[in-house]
């Protein structure tokens, strides 16, 4: 049964060194908040898992959280590279970093199958491309009524999983709107959950086919409010595009980007 | 009567005449989004625009920064989850054309969006693959759009992100239930297309002014040329006024909340 947290007890309770951990959100109500406080309690040699590992993982890799990475798309969108990320895969620093790679089908699969209590994920994928080649947790598999060669990857069962959402009520139940990505099959898929949220409210309001997380399929509630910022929370605030630009000439730079994590990060308290 | 219009909006135009009206469209970010708006805003307004992020039918007014940008769900008919996006709508074939763009692309229209160099030990480490493997070879059909140059046009890509044919042509043959792949590329030079047999890309149309040596010198390979070379027809008015519309809006919008855009 959710239990309302503070964001740092949250994180101080559920998320160990070693863990692997999902953080999700696509482009929208992406956790920075919860991220931020994970690279303030100092947490080590993480494995984690996003799609688009965006800002948020540029942030943790370059801060030194993680010794291994699972995604699919490693770029800053609309913009170009991650360059804390690029640093960690091309020069090792601050720490060498392990990849897993694969597409976006696959990863949302192995998502859906990890919510599904399933050991794998199949599809119709990676015909052709050279990823089954460097990534051994792609293999195919031969359709028992078919035939058909089939792609499966591993399901993803996380350690821990951290998605923002836009509100609570007060018994802890959570709605996501907008973009809502694989935010409810990570919840399901990891053994303890953390959800963020912007605000508790008396009543979700929410429509019967609404995306609504049961309370009691979810350890933890903290509020953060601004929580996905520069991400967005859609009817709450805009993505900070203007932000996402800027990341670029900060991240690039080893220096410039460890003067962003001391003073926005590090001496930032709760705050993204 | 010729207009003023640069190779960039050449190409733009191009792409976006090759979308047909009524189309289900997969979109890629950046040049295939600008593309397939332009198609909407023109003589394709039934086609439908999904984007990997959720977003089905999607009607931007401006062009988002992100392929999930918040404008992409207030605009769409109704936005599901992402593993439904490519469970049921790509993979269950609900998709007539996937439109891509690419950092390196091969004579065989293999695309490579992971790196430059070894994969251990990469030069330049790119965002990686994302939707594109999946929608290469899961939509009907793929068009490519991306600008002409040596260093995009490759004889051989480093790495297969997203399969075109292959390294030899033939990686579809036989492969039940895979679209037919690229069926045309369209540079700021000119139009490509899969030769039918050998699957090798050969150029069938140059834009206006463009010469066959200038093709040669951005392509990495001996690139063909069909024997009969069209021109590819020039933009008109109406559409080149919208292009100019639509970025002029996009501009203002993304730098409406600009912070620190210089820290």
């Amino acid at each position: 049964m959710a239990e309302f947290l503070s964001l740092h007890d949250a994180v101080a309770r559920h998320v160990e060194d070693g863990a692997t951990l999902a953080m999700e959100g696509f482009t929208h109500l992406i956790p920075f908040a919860a991220g931020h406080e994970i690279i303030r309690q100092g947490r080590r040699e993480l494995t984690l898992i996003r799609m688009t590992p965006d800002l948020i993982f540029d942030q943790m890799i370059g801060a030194g959280c993680a010794r291994r990475l699972i995604f699919s798309w490693g770029g800053n969108p609309g913009v170009g590279s991650l360059h804390r990320l690029r640093d960690a895969v091309e020069h090792g620093y601050p720490q060498p970093l392990e990849i897993f790679e694969h597409s976006h089908a696959a990863m949302a699969c192995a998502f859906e199958a990890g919510a599904a209590g399933l050991p794998l994920a199949v599809l119709r994928g990676y015909v052709g491309s050279d990823l089954p080649k460097v990534n051994s947790q792609i293999k195919f598999i031969e359709c028992p009524f078919t035939g058909e060669r089939l792609a499966a990857v591993p399901a993803v069962r996380p350690d821990v999983g951290i998605v923002h959402a836009q509100k609570a009520d007060r018994a802890g139940n959570v709605l996501v709107e907008g973009i809502i990505g694989v935010q409810k099959e990570v919840v399901l898929a990891a053994r303890h959950s953390i959800v963020t949220v912007e605000e508790v409210v008396d009543d979700l309001e929410a429509g019967p086919n609404a995306c609504v997380i049961p309370a009691w399929a979810i350890d933890a509630i903290a509020v953060a409010e601004q929580g996905a910022y520069p991400s967005y929370a859609h009817g709450y605030y805009p993505r900070d595009n203007a932000f996402y630009k800027a990341w670029d000439a900060i991240a690039r730079d080893r220096e410039s980007f460890a003067a962003w994590l001391e003073e926005h990060v590090y001496h930032a308290g709760g705050a993204a | 009567m010729s207009l003023d219009y640069t190779a960039a909006e050449m190409m733009t135009v191009t792409a976006a005449r090759a979308l047909e009206n009524g189309t289900t469209c997969f979109v890629g970010i950046g040049l295939p989004s600008e593309a397939a708006n332009l198609a909407r805003l023109t003589h394709a307004p039934d086609v439908v625009l999904i984007y990997e992020s959720g977003t089905l039918q999607t009607k931007p007014n401006v062009l988002p920064l992100s392929i999930g940008d918040g404008e992409l769900c207030e605009t769409a008919l109704t936005t599901v989850s992402v593993p439904e996006m490519f469970r049921y709508w790509l993979q269950g074939g609900h998709v007539d054309v996937g439109f891509l763009g690419t950092a390196q692309i091969d004579r065989y229209c293999n695309l490579n969006t992971t790196l430059i160099g070894d994969y251990r030990e990469p030069k330049v480490r790119l965002p990686g693959g994302g939707g594109a493997p999946e929608i290469a070879t899961n939509a009907g059909e793929v068009f490519i759009t991306v600008k002409h140059s040596k260093r995009t046009f490759v004889e051989a890509v480093d790495f297969v992100t997203t399969v075109g044919f292959g390294r030899d042509g033939t990686a579809r043959d036989g492969v039940p239930h895979i679209g037919r792949g690229p069926t045309r590329v369209i540079t700021d030079l000119c139009v490509m297309k899969p030769d039918p047999e050998t699957k090798e890309l050969v150029v069938v149309s140059l834009h206006p002014g463009v010469t066959a040596e200038q093709v040669r010198e951005a392509t990495g390979w001996e690139i063909c040329f069909a024997e009969r070379l069209e021109t590819t027809p020039e933009p008109g008015e109406q559409e080149l006024e919208v292009l100019r519309e639509l970025k002029a809006r996009t501009a203002r919008h993304h730098a409406g909340n600009e912070m620190g855009e210089n820290a």
